[in-house]
């Protein structure tokens, strides 16, 4: 086998990452708009799924159109308050796309968005992000507030890494479904959130859901996460439901 | 290295390419590339795409490494295949965040671990680094699909009997639910697809006396 000097492995080495450089981040500029694309329509979809929305963008011929026509459609109005209700001068879009720096900061620093559903006119439903962290990586969701501002419409949840079979269910429609219907105020109008019971939910609980067996410890993070985010909001839904 | 020329698909060739996908199979008869069989086999399209993956990046590096072969020094030539192999790597991943970007949430780490993947890296030193391009196109397709086919073959099994359905269409009929048949749900957790490549291993060593070690 030929013996090669120092010289020509530096070299070698530095143009072989040279080219491979270049090439790499030429690529990624390319696909950068593409991929960022996918990322909102995801959100976009997420938010229309919570309030029963998109729910043939599986068959849809070109999905990024038809998601983005959808939301156009029925998610009339979007805001950024603030932990004391007030407005911020924000695109709510931007905000939930950045939700992962924003659960970084304090309660009361963080800027929260709300997405208001409403078809041709109809009753007005809220939607709001949450993230949090579950057992193995960031978990997600997106929960739909009913005209009241205290039942919920629907839900969805999605996860990045959560334990597949277990922890990962939470994505799945008979996890995510028992939330509709249930309250996160009680009777005395106080945020009680909505509680994932291991062994079952009591079935006349407002406040109840059923956690997943094997997957404690993400659905309880998934619990903390909504009293997280959803506590930041309110102050915000008393001043809107006393109007 | 001046030998005669060669038919380009002639049998000793050819055999590059068929080996693989039965005698010299990566997954059943060397075991190489375990980790992600088990993990992406759950459904059918992931496995699938993931095959798909695999078998771009390990043509494409198998032939840039024997295109190479005489430029690489022999004492960063590890260096080099982890390079080449990274590289399409990333390439393939980015590629598929923009064009399959469901696929590739459900692939999440496991498209960027095709780089750990021992059947790349052993084909590259065993195989590219000492034969012509073309050989090393056949020999790198041949691995790649003998490790795709055996993952799609897992796939079908855990997501016909763990969820009833093929590439997310049902194909159990609702009459066999109503009449108390349920999905196994063990199908889905990891240990069953070492369990369903352990039965592939043993129909093909019972069908192949000559594989079996004393």
């Amino acid at each position: 086998m030929r013996s090669f000097s120092n010289t020509y492995i530096f070299v070698f080495s530095l143009i072989m990452v040279t080219i491979v450089a270049v090439l790499l981040s030429f690529v990624s500029t390319q696909l950068k708009p593409l991929q960022d694309m996918n990322v909102q329509i995801e959100k976009k979809q997420d938010v229309l799924r919570s309030v029963g929305k998109a729910e043939n963008a599986g068959k849809a011929s070109d999905k990024n159109t038809y998601i983005n026509e959808e939301f156009g459609k029925y998610i009339t109005e979007s805001y950024v308050i603030d932990f004391n209700g007030n407005r911020v001068e924000t695109d709510a879009f931007e905000v939930m796309l950045g939700l992962n720096a924003e659960i970084r900061k304090a309660q009361e620093e963080r800027n929260y968005p709300v997405f208001i559903y409403s078809e041709n006119g109809g009753p007005r439903k809220y939607v709001v992000p949450v993230r949090g962290k579950g057992l193995w990586g960031p978990i997600w969701g997106y929960i739909a507030l009913e005209a009241d501002l205290n039942t919920i419409a629907g839900a969805v949840f999605d996860h990045k890494g959560e334990t597949p079979g277990l922890g990962s269910d939470i994505n799945t429609d008979w996890f995510s479904e028992p939330f509709a219907g249930k309250t996160i105020f009680n009777e005395a109008g106080e945020f009680v959130s909505v509680e994932v019971v291991k062994g079952g939910a009591d079935p006349s609980s407002m406040h109840q859901v059923d956690a997943i067996s094997g997957g404690t410890i993400t659905s309880k993070a998934l619990e903390e996460m909504i009293i997280d985010c959803l506590a930041g909001y309110v102050a915000h839904f008393k001043e809107l439901a006393n109007n | 290295m001046s030998t005669e020329k060669e038919p380009l698909f002639s049998p000793k060739n050819l055999k590059l390419l068929t080996e693989p996908l039965g005698k010299s199979n990566p997954i059943t008869v060397q075991v190489l590339g375990i980790c992600s069989a088990l993990a992406v086999t759950v459904k059918l399209k992931p496995s699938i795409v993931l095959a798909l993956s695999v078998v771009v990046v390990m043509a494409v590096s198998n032939v840039v490494i024997s295109l190479l072969r005489k430029m690489v020094p022999p004492r960063i030539r590890i260096i080099v295949q982890l390079v080449v192999i990274a590289t399409m790597v990333i390439l393939v991943d980015q590629v598929l965040k923009a064009y399959a970007y469901d696929v590739s949430k459900q692939l999440s780490v496991f498209v960027g671990l095709i780089i750990t993947n021992c059947i790349i890296m052993g084909r590259l030193e065993a195989f590219a680094l000492a034969n012509r391009p073309w050989p090393a196109l056949l020999d790198g397709l041949g691995n790649a699909a003998g490790y795709g086919v055996i993952l799609i073959l897992v796939a079908f099994f855990r997501e016909l009997l763990g969820s009833g359905t093929l590439l997310d269409m049902q194909v159990i009929p609702q009459a066999f639910y109503d009449a108390g048949y349920v999905n196994n749900g063990m199908m889905i957790l990891p240990p069953m697809a070492l369990v369903v490549v352990g039965v592939i291993i043993w129909v093909q060593r019972s069908r192949r006396k000559d594989l079996i070690e004393d």
